[in-house]
């Protein structure tokens, strides 16, 4: 399956994809669903194993953030901003670190991927067709975890853990008169459009409500059956 | 390269009239063409005929500066990442000031506009059709002029005017030649290819740039004019609209 790599759309024409043999494993779900403490844990798991590890995450590259403060500061990101510059973010991480070590064999572990993008995007009122054409140029991951929760369940969790976020509570949309009903009616909209995508996607749906150890047994399962054979790579 | 994949895409706004009172004016051509020039002799020109402009340029705004300052600095830049900062460069003086003043029934001069876009980044190696969609949300100018400039021309006036050639500008990040003379000759020759199927696809107009300044810019005075007798008419009754 890694051997004939696809893309969402047009893909990189001036990049060489083949002999990409490593393996992309995207953890994907709302905001406070617990990926970043899955994705460690799966990092131990992996390289006990011997296997090498690269970890990647959304708005993470560093040519994009000097924009990104910019605009998070309440500057002035419309939706068309707000696309663009994550899909900027997006394609410097995809060329200058998940590419390069695919091409090494490597595992490349992403907090999030495009499908981020384009729930974000949906629920702001970006045109579905511009968003996913916009990401024509990403790679095709080999499995997506979606930690998947409900909005009540999500809601406590992220409550528990500190106070609401601005952009976590999507406050820019002005969707509820106070920072509570503007987390869950966001929240909800998120949730709904991963479902959508979880069917046309193939996403590999793991249940977030439960205990950290449940879900990360769990995830180790679904990814089990696609990690690279012992001697496969060319490196060791 | 096939155009065939360009037409098969639904036709973003770019190929149909805007709906907004004011004016679009916009100038397109490679670095030392003299558009800036131009734009600047037209710009003066409106204002004394007492015609409210707002003058805008490529890549000038606030919200990705310092990150292209520093993509460019490091050369982190890649064909794809260049053409989405340009792009989201784009989408924020678009609708902060393009749309606005167009709305508001003024004049709006562009120094460039998404065909530098649609001319640079496919020399540098994206997709041709994946970059017209990205800027499907431009909106079609009501004049579009391209100031045509042989290589040999362009060249001699940017050695002239100037003390060094840019990274970028020169296009040495496609590694056609280590001499950024010979490189910028090259990617500029490139990009005047594109340019001559644009003028076609998109209507633009053609400016001869090797004439006398002043000839040109009688040309420009005219095209733009025209344009403005065009539109002017309705414009009163629907400035109040949203």
């Amino acid at each position: 399956m890694s051997e004939a790599r696809q893309f969402f759309g047009r893909g990189l024409p001036y990049v060489d994809v083949s002999g990409l043999s490593g393996r992309l494993f995207v953890v994907e779900g709302t905001d406070g669903v617990g990926r970043s403490t899955q994705i460690e844990q799966l990092k131990d798991w992996l390289e006990l194993q011997g296997h090498a590890v690269v970890t990647t995450g959304w708005t993470r590259s560093p040519l994009m953030q000097p924009a990104i403060e910019v605009a998070k500061e309440g500057h002035s990101l419309n939706r068309l901003t707000f696309a663009l510059i994550y899909a900027c973010d997006f394609a410097d991480r995809l060329e200058n670190e998940i590419i390069p070590a695919l091409r090494a064999g490597m595992i490349v572990l992403a907090d999030r991927y495009c499908y981020t993008a384009f729930a974000r995007n949906t629920v702001r009122g970006v045109d579905e067709g511009w968003s996913r054409d916009l990401f024509g140029f990403a790679l095709k991951p080999d499995v997506t975890i979606y930690l998947r929760i409900d909005v009540t369940s999500l809601v406590r969790r992220v409550i528990r853990r500190g106070r609401l976020d601005y952009w976590e509570s999507g406050l820019d949309l002005n969707l509820g008169e106070d920072p509570y009903d503007s987390f869950v009616e966001y929240q909800r909209r998120l949730i709904e459009r991963y479902d959508l995508m979880a069917r046309s996607e193939r996403f590999e749906i793991v249940d977030a409500t439960r205990d950290i150890d449940a879900i990360q047994r769990d995830v180790r399962q679904r990814i089990a059956g696609h990690l690279p054979q012992p001697g496969s790579a060319s490196t060791g | 390269m096939s155009a065939d994949d360009v037409k098969a895409l639904p036709p973003p706004a770019l190929h149909v009239p805007h709906p907004y009172p004011g004016q679009l004016i916009v100038v397109e051509g490679i670095d030392g063409s003299g558009k800036s020039t131009q734009i600047r002799l037209l710009h003066r020109w409106l204002e004394a005929q007492g015609h409210p402009v707002v003058f805008t340029e490529w890549n000038s705004s606030e919200l990705v500066r310092a990150t292209t300052k520093f993509g460019k600095k490091k050369n982190l830049l890649t064909p794809t990442t260049f053409s989405l900062l340009h792009a989201t460069d784009f989408a924020d003086r678009f609708s902060t000031t393009i749309v606005p003043p167009l709305k508001a029934g003024m004049i709006v001069l562009a120094d460039r506009y998404v065909y530098t876009a649609f001319a640079r980044d496919v020399v540098r190696g994206v997709d041709r059709a994946w970059v017209r969609r990205l800027y499907a949300f431009a909106l079609r100018p009501d004049v579009a002029l391209y100031f045509k400039t042989p290589i040999d021309v362009s060249v001699s006036r940017i050695l002239n005017g100037r003390q060094k050639i840019k990274y970028y500008e020169a296009g040495m990040d496609l590694k056609l030649s280590v001499d950024p003379v010979e490189s910028f000759r090259q990617f500029q020759g490139r990009i005047l290819q594109e340019y001559d199927a644009i003028t076609g696809e998109f209507g633009l107009e053609v400016i001869d740039a090797t004439r006398g300044i002043d000839a040109q810019q009688r040309q420009v005075r005219k095209l733009a004019d025209a344009a403005i007798r065009r539109r002017s008419k309705p414009a009163d009754a629907e400035v109040g609209d949203s």
